[in-house]
């Protein structure tokens, strides 16, 4: 009994060690990975301004990501709008705080839920379908026949992608926003029977445009974060089909990753930002 | 001996910082003008040696002559331009998959001549379609719509868009079957002869071909060049490997 208990002592000493070890290692590697994705998406960003300017690529992709992603996003945030007014309304109506709904919702839609649920949902569509593509013309050679006719790949294939991001990012989270803030007026007013003055009145007075501003510049962040991400996991696959699923996989994961963490950086520099600009 | 095309020396490669070479000092030169078949078994780091000469890696020691000019010690701009004298075919063509074959070979005439009108540029690119030997009917078809054979005429006319002087093919017929392969080959010899002055490199393991169409023949074995000369020397040669390599590629046709 003894002897079992100090053999399980030690398993557990064991596997708290591999915990750790492996903890460590993949703490290296997140940081190796985040370290070389930042230096390709300065990389790649310069060649934005490089000539030739590659304007129909960007419209292209900015079609591209739209399309990917619209339908999806009017889906989830009217869904979001709903659920989230709904909760908000049973927490407030304990204390006859209703008439604060709308703002509230609208507050938490604009600055964070709108940004951050594009953002991944864009990240996973449009996102997972960069990192795929790239891969596919990384392995099937095409990225080293680009460069071999004497045009640079990444100024061809990378930076229109990031300029096309930051334009349809903003777009798609207002998008957002706006679904959402209709499911919750729905909720609110068709369902609840709110009064709707009161509801928009409210949203007047406590949303103004710097939080909707808030939101849009977190998505055009989000939007450059993920395509870096994720172009640099493709543009860099190997190994056949399979490295193009890992390439995918490992882009869209650390793209989500990134843009909550992201998030809670830029919540507090956006504010101190406005702070400081004395807007807020 | 005529002016070359090519100079490699002492060309070494190591893609883990130094513990393991690929290439373990090359020696080579390749003639201008002339068609260039280099073999030796898969693994050898033909496919490696090829992407040096194209500027696609860089080499961890040793000299890199492509056309008179040191690859690297040139400016990226440089490279980019020298890199628009090379025409590659690569082993599965590597076609744009979003783009027709038509759209393919305009590729790099839109990128490159710009100055050109777009009629002029689908007039070029049709010639170059049409003397690699792509029906017409196929101008329009993407590649998933297009068979092996196809894609390789394909981007053979893509290749020689830009007028290269140095077209380089990496194992432009492994995995077709005989016939295919003869048409192939036949391809790639009309093509050197059809354009002047230009300097093929082909690279295979099919020693068939290699005795077929080359005019010089380079062998490498586990990183350098084993033997490097005409078909004649090859034959003659009383190197035990180049004797097995040419018994086993005989035997199998
Ligand atoms: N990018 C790379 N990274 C690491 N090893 C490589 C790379 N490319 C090729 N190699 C290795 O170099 C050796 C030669 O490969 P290759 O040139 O493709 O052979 P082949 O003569 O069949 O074309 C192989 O052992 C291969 O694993
Ligand atoms: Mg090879």
């Amino acid at each position: 009994m003894i002897s079992y208990w100090k053999n399980h002592r030690e398993r557990i000493g064991q596997s708290i060690d591999d915990f750790f070890a492996s903890l460590g290692k993949m703490t290296v590697e997140f940081f190796e990975e985040f370290g070389q994705s930042v230096l390709f998406f300065v990389e790649s960003a310069k060649l934005i301004f490089a000539k030739p300017y590659r304007i129909d690529e960007i419209i292209r992709h900015i079609e591209f990501i739209g399309n990917k992603s619209i339908l999806i996003i009017l889906l989830t945030g009217l869904f979001t709008g709903l659920a989230l007014s709904f909760q908000i309304y049973l927490g407030f109506q304990l204390v006859n705080a209703t008439n604060l709904v709308g703002p509230t919702v609208g507050l938490g839609i604009t600055r964070e839920l709108g940004p951050v649920l594009t953002g991944l949902i864009v990240a996973a569509r449009a996102g997972g379908a960069m990192a795929a593509r790239l891969g596919t013309m990384r392995v099937s050679e095409q990225i080293d026949a680009i460069q071999v006719m004497g045009i640079n790949p990444k100024q061809y294939l990378v930076a229109p992608r990031i300029v096309a991001a930051l334009v349809a990012m903003p777009l798609l989270c207002a998008v957002f926003d706006f679904i959402a803030m209709m499911g919750a007026k729905f909720i609110c007013i068709d369902f609840l029977d709110l009064d709707q003055a009161i509801f928009w009145d409210k949203i007047q007075l406590w949303l103004d445009p710097g939080d909707i501003n808030q939101g849009l510049i977190k998505a055009a962040v989000f939007g450059m974060a993920f395509t870096a991400i994720c172009t640099n996991k493709g543009y860099n696959a190997s190994g056949g089909a399979k490295g193009v699923g890992e390439a995918t996989n490992r882009g869209v994961v650390n793209s989500m990753v990134m843009i909550i963490v992201l998030n809670f950086f830029l919540t507090n520099i956006i504010r101190f930002f406005y702070s400081v600009m004395g807007w807020s | 001996m005529a002016e070359s095309a090519i100079e490699i020396t002492d060309l070494r490669k190591s893609f883990d910082d130094g513990k393991t070479f690929v290439l373990k000092g090359v020696d080579l030169t390749i003639p201008k003008g002339k068609l260039t078949v280099i073999i030796g078994y898969s693994g050898t780091g033909k496919s490696v040696l090829l992407k040096h000469i194209l500027g696609l890696l860089h080499p961890t020691s040793g000299s890199l002559k492509v056309l008179g000019k040191e690859l690297w010690d040139m400016k990226e701009s440089e490279l980019m331009e020298m890199r628009k004298r090379l025409g590659v075919l690569f082993q599965y063509a590597a076609l744009f998959d979003d783009m027709t074959a038509l759209e393919n070979v305009c590729f790099p005439l839109r990128e490159h001549r710009r100055q050109w009108d777009p009629d002029k540029i689908i007039d070029v690119a049709t010639k170059k379609l049409e003397s690699s030997g792509l029906g017409s009917e196929h101008f329009h078809k993407l590649p998933s719509e297009l068979s092996g054979g196809m894609r390789k005429r394909v981007g053979l006319a893509r290749a020689l868009a830009l007028d290269p002087e140095i077209i380089l093919y990496d194992e432009p017929t492994t995995g077709l079957d005989p016939v295919l392969t003869e048409m192939v080959d036949d391809l790639i010899q009309s093509t050197h002869k059809r354009i002047p002055g230009s300097t093929s490199i082909i690279v295979t393991h099919d020693l068939f071909a290699a005795f077929r169409i080359g005019e010089h023949m380079v062998m490498l074995d586990k990183g350098k060049v084993l033997l490097s000369g005409t078909p004649e020397d090859f034959r003659n040669s009383d190197l035990e490997l180049v004797q097995k390599f040419i018994a086993k590629g005989f035997k199998k046709e």
